[in-house]
């Protein structure tokens, strides 16, 4: 499968997505807004918005969503937004967690897209229900139970990839601070690898060590880190969907920087 | 568009002309940072290497570190601005600030991403080396310089060229402690005489001809102990100021204190070994450095004027009303250029505090506005659009209200210096850039920026003696400190009195000790007896410049009896009633004082 090989393919840039788009070779998935959607896209896109996504996303319910969407098991999927890849990544990484593998990111945006001139128009194309098989990807989600026993263990790393800010005051004890916004270059959801390599490696997320990201309610930001991560070669990583939210629903320990009165230098 | 801009060709954003970066040093600060980690490089050696590099420890932590970021005289331009927002919201907590030394400063950011910061910041031309550490600091210059109606000429270029000169030069890489320059406009401005070296331009005729030159002053600077600096000689023509300054490094180097840390910034020496003395050997070495030069060492300065042009206006707002407050604005944020026709635009911040997004604005507005295509930062915190046209300035006033940037009283008292303070620094004892955010806060309320009589007089407060915050040539200045009723701790503040930094420069004297939320009484109270008692023609400066001179002649004579007038509100009540007065501002523990070791950071 792909995501255990180094070559793993990640994004799919502009000119790709073109070729591809004439080829009829690719399903595309828009995932932003209804209403966005609507006025215009990327020609043949079909729209996935992520709120219906998340409103139920077990896996019988993403099967026949995608099925709907005319994806089977070996359909190239390429999934865009215009949230600098995080709502894109959660859509590709659901995908993926059902068993579908040829799935990849737009490396720009939709806005960047259409700043671009490329080309776009508001007809919805006509899509045929296919069949779609579900084999889960347990690898590559982490819930707030493995979570607690993994972040003991020496080889796993967890980061958290909402803002410093939020980093500060509270966190999962043991977390470290990767806000998503390091991740993206000028005018890419990602930097390019060898700069997302050099990134990683700064902060010691390098080698066999399992890698698990979070951030605050969704698992979006994280998704795109999630990629990230496998972008720049490290095979091993896991999403914990819930996030933050979730543990402190639980009632779960956190830590926060101590002796600080950081927030008074945040934007108010 | 009127038709008076029609005429205005087109031109690109402006690019700087001098590169201060350089890309090596990002890589090379990533492979110290891993080897320091690996525990090949000892905590001594890499705190040199960091610092040297523009990198502090944060209070408490050493994980984190606040990235100094040099702007030499100040100036910067907009793609440098939109790079240090990026930077803030990728790499610290999506605010940078401004310092008093017209460094922008990003906090809580992880030691192991510096470089990525370096590299970025080399992209756009800016650096961070010497920032911190025993060099030479930023090299400062009147974020009035080139505009101010009382200078005799732009200092900039002299600057420029002084920081070029030194920045990574070998003979300042490990001095006996840092090392500072300030350039000014002129004695107003101020800030020459509270350094290492001040700077003071002068137009002089020498030889039958008008030559450039400056008035030097040394051995001033704030401090735990602070001293106003000696002026050096009546006229120090413009070609020896690079020989001047390099007599004046080589003797410090030479002869400063390396081992009391306390007591090695050049103003001891000079204080130690007497002004004569000291103003001797600069003299002396001066003909030395000239004598011994091999090829002819000269500074670099580049006198090609700015190009001017005002930019296009692309829409005409004409015609809209102007939103309220613009004049209060007009009168405490801006100032006029010598230039007729136009002003510069201080943006007031609250303790230098900016987020990145008003920051991505600004810098659109530079582009839009400033007919210099660039903006300075000031001495106090905050940054200054010049030449703006008269006629843009209402519309520059709702662009920046639409982001929060058009508050009153940059260029009055209402607005104070607070220092980092708890906030980040190891040494504080109180959260000073709170406390000046809450002073602000009450003093806009109470419309005192609008008050000619507290114009030109100063608040500054430091979150510990080491005077960060300057409170020393504060009209009235503070530094803070712990107190104690039985077991209960509070944050408290010494109060000084009539300091100044311009040509009556003095240290301000100490009054009497206020605690935290005690401060923005007692400061009304001191301008109500100053209301109370003043001549027609005072003041608030003026005033207590009488009174630390004790020739007051009304009821209130001397600083004994503004402190016997204020002393009431001082006094602690219990924690039974009233809670509040131990918790310092900015928090909600109870307080205790807490330190760790200093790096000193403004
Ligand atoms: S060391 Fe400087 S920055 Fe720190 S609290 Fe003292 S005066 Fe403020």
């Amino acid at each position: 499968m792909c995501r255990l090989t180094d070559s793993c393919k990640i994004t799919t840039d502009t000119d790709s997505l073109r070729s591809e788009i004439r080829d009829k070779s690719v399903r595309v998935v828009d995932v932003r807004r209804r209403d966005d959607y609507r006025q215009d896209h990327i020609p043949s896109s079909v729209n996935l918005p992520l709120a219906d996504l998340l409103s139920d996303d077990s896996p019988e319910r993403v099967q026949k969503l995608i099925q709907s969407l005319g994806i089977d098991d070996e359909t190239s999927v390429v999934v865009y937004d215009d949230t600098f890849g995080a709502l894109a990544s959660r859509v590709a990484w659901t995908l993926e967690y059902l068993g579908h593998s040829d799935v990849t990111l737009l490396d720009t945006t939709y806005s960047n897209w259409k700043s671009l001139g490329l080309e776009h128009d508001s007809d919805v194309p006509e899509v045929h229900n296919r069949g779609h098989s579900v084999s889960l990807q347990p690898g590559i989600l982490a819930t707030s139970d493995y979570l607690e026993s993994a972040k003991e263990r020496d080889d796993v790393i967890l980061i958290d990839n909402r803002e410093r800010l939020n980093f500060l005051e509270q966190h999962i004890p043991g977390a470290i601070s990767l806000p998503y916004l390091t991740l993206a270059s000028r005018d890419r959801i990602l930097r390019p690898k060898g700069e997302m390599k050099r990134l990683l490696e700064n902060r010691g997320i390098t080698g066999s060590s399992e890698i698990i990201t979070y951030c605050g309610s969704v698992g979006t930001l994280s998704g795109l880190a999630y990629y990230a991560i496998k972008s720049a070669g490290l095979p091993n990583a896991r999403l914990y969907v819930r996030s933050f939210k979730e543990w402190n629903n639980l009632q779960k320990p956190t830590a926060k920087q101590e002796d600080a009165s950081y927030w008074d230098l945040s934007a108010e | 568009m009127r038709v008076s801009e029609l005429d205005q060709s087109m031109s690109g954003p402006k690019k700087p002309k001098i590169d201060w970066s350089r890309m090596e040093e990002a890589d090379n600060f990533a492979k110290t940072v891993k080897l320091f980690r690996q525990g090949k490089y000892d905590d001594d050696s890499f705190r040199r290497f960091r610092l040297q590099h523009g990198a502090y420890g944060t209070r408490m932590t050493g994980d984190y570190a606040m990235v100094r970021i040099k702007l030499p005289a100040g100036e910067v331009y907009p793609h440098q601005l939109e790079r240090i927002a990026q930077l803030s919201e990728q790499y610290s907590i999506g605010s940078a600030h401004f310092s008093t030394r017209e460094n922008v400063q990003l906090h809580w950011v992880i030691l192991e991403d510096v470089s990525e910061i370096l590299r970025a910041l080399a992209e756009v031309g800016l650096t961070s080396r010497e920032a911190c550490g025993n060099s030479i600091r930023n090299v400062m210059c009147s974020p009035m310089s080139g505009v101010c109606k009382d200078e005799e000429f732009d200092a900039t270029p002299y600057a420029l060229a002084t920081a070029r000169f030194f920045l990574r030069n070998p003979m300042a890489q490990n001095l006996p402690r840092k090392f500072k320059f300030n350039f000014t406009c002129c004695e107003k401005h101020g800030m020459a005489r509270i350094v290492d070296v001040g700077l003071i331009p002068q137009i002089r005729e020498v030889d039958g001809r008008k030559q450039r030159g400056f008035k030097i002053f040394l051995g001033g600077g704030l401090g735990n102990k602070s001293y106003v600096g000696h002026q050096l000689e009546d006229f120090t023509l413009e070609e020896d100021l690079l020989y001047t300054s390099m007599a004046v490094i080589r003797l410090f180097d030479r002869m400063g204190d390396r081992k009391n840390m306390a007591r090695n910034r050049m103003r001891y020496l000079v204080h130690d070994m007497g002004w004569d003395k000291f103003q001797n050997l600069v003299l002396k070495e001066r003909a030395i450095v000239r004598a011994t030069q091999s090829v002819v060492t000269h500074l670099d300065v580049d006198k090609m004027p700015d190009e001017i042009r005002r930019p296009i206006r692309i829409s005409d707002q004409g015609g809209s009303a102007t939103p309220d407050g613009y004049a209060r604005w007009l009168k405490t944020d801006t100032e006029k250029q010598k230039q007729s026709g136009y002003r510069s635009v201080f943006i007031t911040l609250e303790a230098g505090d900016i987020t990145a997004n008003q920051l991505k604005a600004l810098a659109g507005m530079i582009g839009d506005f400033s007919a210099e295509g660039k903006a300075r930062t000031g001495f106090t915190q905050n940054i200054a659009l010049r030449y703006v046209h008269e006629d843009d300035l209402p519309l520059l006033y709702s662009k920046l209200l639409e982001v929060g940037l058009a508050r009153s009283g940059a260029l009055t008292m209402a607005v104070p210096i607070g220092c980092s303070g708890t906030t980040s620094c190891n040494l504080a004892l109180t959260n000073s850039h709170r406390l000046a955010k809450e002073i602000q806060r009450k003093f806009l309320e109470l419309k005192y920026d609008e008050d000619d009589d507290l114009r030109d007089s100063s608040i500054k407060i430091s979150g510990c003696p080491n005077s960060c915050g300057q409170h020393g040539i504060a009209t009235i200045g503070f530094f803070g400190g712990g107190a104690r009723v039985g077991k209960d701790m509070y944050a408290n503040y010494q109060m000084l009195l009539g300091g100044r930094s311009d040509g009556e420069a003095r240290l301000g004297d100490t009054c009497l000790r206020v605690p935290a939320k005690r401060v923005i009484p007692v400061i009304i109270k001191v301008i109500e007896l100053f209301k109370a008692n003043k001549k027609p023609d005072d003041d608030l400066k003026s005033w207590i410049h009488r009174i630390v001179n004790s020739s007051g002649d009304t009821e209130i004579k001397t600083v004994a009896d503004i402190k016997k007038a204020v002393g009431p509100l001082t006094i602690p009540p219990t924690k039974e009633e009233d809670p509040d007065f131990y918790l310092d501002y900015g928090s909600d523990a109870s307080y205790h004082t807490k330190t760790g070791k200093g790096e000193c950071a403004a």
